[in-house]
């Protein structure tokens, strides 16, 4: 038992960063902090500071980068430019504008709920790519959870019964993608792009056919409900803060932590986990030690489709109360994004989904500056994804045999 | 497969992936002529969409016919006089108008499938086409009228190409999955186009400050309109244009060196590399060329019959999602991509708000019955196998019965 524990102890400690890695981690934290010392509470009002730090962490970047760290060290460079431009451009805002744009405990709290539902679908589609079968269907399996949540919630008068029905439906639609891509070894793409339209379509024809042009209640629906961590405020010193951050968040946000937790666990500490992967990376080899791979296959990807279907039940009757036609509006891509951004990985991703989160919880305060620039703010998730892609930082390797139908012989 | 490096069949429906079961599919097509499985796939998609219609309490029946007489193709029965003809052909018009971009942007799914790519970004391409059109036609306004429309063309077409060309060179060089960067190219193009023509974007119009759109494009600077009345939205001669694309790519594909070597890289990159044909340049070069078939569509649109562009257009467009179908269900050869882009374009105009009677079925509905009918249009033709499996055991049964005649094989 004890040789157990030291090698757990020892396992963890190998994570830390060490040596020239650490090097590079203190060089991601600098360009990092260049950008935030031009922010309040730091508020630095010369420009000399955000460059200083964005220049040491753009070292860091270079010292771990000419020592074969890689991907990190790259990131550092970037964040250190990024940190100096952003650093600089803070500085030139007026001091009250600032205050009144980054307030942190209200950007903290709005990123986890704008990270909430990219969670839920690139864990979704985490498991399905893992196992092989490439689910661009996200989006529409999200429209479709969303839909069904608001519409079983409405109908039944249960907030339960609306989570519910958005898995079931979620986990046909995702049954639809498995049947097509699985069994008839149809094109993956070709079925995910068939599932998203499908999903407008139902998702469209019977909320018209339900609820006419009146769109859904306002009032009545009833809502997952939100965690009030009151106490919080209690612990001295940063408990104000927490609680304005934590405090009222929804059951949903809570939820998918645990969620992200549980498929790390599942995905890569448990014997599930590795023939799932198996049968990702060489279905070949999996199903000759006996692993089925059409099963796997099967439940991953309608496990993937509920999944997503959380994410839309957490927009539809947790985050806003309502429907409209087409409401994830490209959520379920960024999702995507955010799951190759991390690496098909639990911790990865979700890092992503936090990054794409702020910067929509930030585009949501820039307005204060540039109307037109907060809009273009947008569109910096696609980038960065294709950057990341690229190959520019580190490149994004996807599971092996992603996208390929398996013919058993 | 791998000793086959030499393209003789068109009917091809995927390069890449297919490998397994592409021999006996490859047969099937050849003898049912790749006609048989579009047909069959559109009848049972409309049949399911019938299915959809009558479980909602609407008579299927008169629902089509309705959407039929929406489209103006009623226009080709001698026996359809009077004011249904004025009507029918004021429809067909209509109907024709968006045919033309669904021409193009199938082409652009199209061309990139024979060079074993899946297009799935000719919506952003069309969209950064449009955008270019959008911002020639309002510059440059003292240019003669044909040579003005030309420049924007060829402009938008160059935008397209690059758009497109951003996902070919990544391919190409690092190898980045084409789905992936065209999804994040599509949603950037997104925010790009939302930006410009957005509250207080570059290309915003001078004379209203709160509403998002552009200005016109000059008077002059207009496609001419043959059929129709040009105040009415008449057909412009975009229509000619875009069968003059659909010439240029079987011309292309068929009788150049250039269409040879993507045919051959999409059949088998590995086979086409060992015959001594560049596979990065192809890559890129298809790319280029399908997106400008998409930039050639939004350019078309603009000049053509939009004439200004606006944010929420930007958002809404379809057109060229819709070119996966049109390419899939047309097994992307020139002829098929035609067809499908008329059904589509039929489909899509026939039950938009403007053509259908609501007496006969709510055209809100309609519409998201169209994208249900698209949707399984291209799960069936994605799902082929169970076209050709159905197919198959139909000849089985034939032979069996034959067999003690006597004739079997």
């Amino acid at each position: 038992m004890t040789a157990g524990s030291a090698t757990v102890r020892e396992s963890m400690l190998d994570r830390l960063p060490r040596g020239n890695r650490a090097v590079a981690w203190a060089g991601v934290l600098l360009g990092l902090f260049a950008f935030f010392v031009a922010l309040p509470p730091i508020t630095a009002r010369s420009p000399l500071w955000p460059v200083l730090f964005g220049l040491l962490g753009m070292f860091a970047g270079v010292w771990g980068a000419t020592r074969g760290v890689g991907r990190l060290a790259w990131g550092a460079i970037v964040l250190g430019f990024v940190g100096i431009g952003l650093g600089y451009l803070a500085t030139l805002s007026g001091d009250a504008k600032l205050d009144r744009v980054v307030v942190w405990s209200a950007l903290l709290a709005a990123m986890l709920r704008y990270a909430t539902p990219l969670t839920f679908a690139a864990l979704g589609g985490m498991f399905s790519e893992r196992s092989g079968v490439v689910n661009i269907g996200l989006e529409g399996m999200m429209l479709i959870g969303a839909f069904f949540a608001i519409l079983a919630a409405d109908k039944l008068d249960s907030w339960p019964l609306g989570i519910a029905a958005a898995l079931a439906a979620g986990g046909l639609a995702a049954l639809i993608h498995a049947f097509v891509s699985i069994s008839l070894r149809a094109d993956q793409i070709v079925s995910g792009t068939a599932i998203n339209f499908l999903a407008l379509g139902v998702t469209g024809y019977f909320f018209i056919d339900v609820y006419g042009d009146q769109g859904t209640p306002g009032e009545g629906i009833p809502r997952i409900p939100t965690v009030n961590l009151d106490f919080l405020s209690s612990i001295p010193g940063i408990g104000t803060f927490l609680e304005d951050v934590f405090g009222q968040l929804n059951l949903m946000v809570w939820l998918s932590f645990v969620f992200l937790i549980v498929s790390y666990f599942v995905m890569f500490k448990s014997p599930v986990g590795l023939r799932l992967r198996a049968v990702g990376e060489h279905p070949r080899a999996a199903d000759t030690v006996g692993i089925s791979v059409y099963t796997t296959r099967y439940v991953a990807v309608v496990i993937s489709g509920m999944l997503a279907a959380l994410g839309g039940a957490y927009l539809s009757i947790g985050f806003l109360g309502s429907f409209n036609e087409n409401m994830t509006a490209g959520r379920g891509f960024i999702a995507l994004a955010a799951l190759i951004f991390g690496n098909w990985r639990p911790l990865g991703l979700f890092g992503a989904a936090l990054l794409f989160g702020f910067s929509s919880a930030l585009a949501q305060r820039l307005p204060e500056y540039s109307t037109s620039g907060a809009v273009l703010f947008q569109a910096l998730p696609y980038v960065l994804t294709l950057i990341a892609v690229a190959g520019v930082i580190g490149r994004s390797i996807p599971p092996a045999a992603v996208g390929r139908p398996y013919v058993k012989q | 497969m791998s000793e086959t490096p030499e393209p003789q069949v068109p009917q091809q429906p995927t390069g890449g992936d297919y490998a397994p079961s592409n021999a006996a599919r490859m047969a099937f097509y050849q003898r049912a002529g790749g006609v048989i499985t579009p047909v069959i796939t559109t009848i049972f998609a409309f049949f399911i969409g019938g299915i959809v219609v009558a479980a909602t309490g609407h008579n299927p029946i008169s629902t089509y016919h309705g959407i039929f007489n929406g489209t103006g193709l009623n226009w080709f029965f001698p026996w359809v006089s009077g004011a249904e003809r004025i009507n029918a052909e004021f429809n067909l018009q209509q109907t024709l108008l968006v045919t033309t971009p669904l021409i193009l942007t199938g082409l652009a799914v199209a061309f990139a499938f024979r060079c074993g790519m899946f297009n799935i970004g000719g919506q952003g391409q069309y969209t950064m086409g449009a955008i270019t059109a959008v911002w020639v036609g309002t510059t440059w306004a003292s240019m003669p009228g044909i040579p003005h429309a030309f420049l924007a063309i060829v402009f938008a077409m160059l935008a397209g190409a690059l758009w497109a060309g951003i996902a070919g060179i990544l391919k190409a060089t690092v190898g980045a999955h084409e789905v992936i960067t065209t999804i994040m190219l599509n949603w950037i193009a997104y925010w790009v186009g939302t930006y410009l023509f957005g509250l207080g974007g570059p290309l915003q119009n001078d004379a209203n400050e709160s509403v998002p759109i552009s200005n016109d494009i000059v008077q002059s600077v207009k496609l001419h309109v043959w059929w129709g009345n040009a105040e009415l939205q008449g057909l412009h001669i975009g229509l000619f244009i875009a069968i003059a694309a659909l010439v240029v790519y079987w011309f292309i594909l068929n009788r150049t060196t250039l269409g040879y070597e993507v045919r051959a890289v999409g059949y088998n990159p590995e086979a086409a590399r060992y015959a001594g044909i560049n596979v990065a340049r192809n890559y890129f070069l298809a790319m280029a060329i399908a997106g400008s078939f998409a930039g050639l569509g939004g350019a078309l649109d603009i000049l053509g019959w939009q004439y200004r562009l606006g944010s929420l257009d930007i958002q809404t467009s379809q057109i060229g999602f819709i070119g996966i179908a049109v390419a899939l269900l047309g097994r992307n050869t020139a002829v098929g991509v035609g067809l499908s882009a008329l059904l589509f374009g039929a489909l899509l105009y026939g039950t938009s708000t403007r053509s259908l009677d609501p007496e006969v079925f709510p055209p809100e509905l309609a519409g998201n019955l169209t994208l249900m009918i698209q949707a399984l249009v291209l799960l069936f033709v994605g799902a082929d196998v169970l076209v050709v499996y159905v197919w198959n055991v139909r000849r089985k049964l034939r032979r069996r019965e034959a067999a003690p005649v006597g004739a079997a094989g």
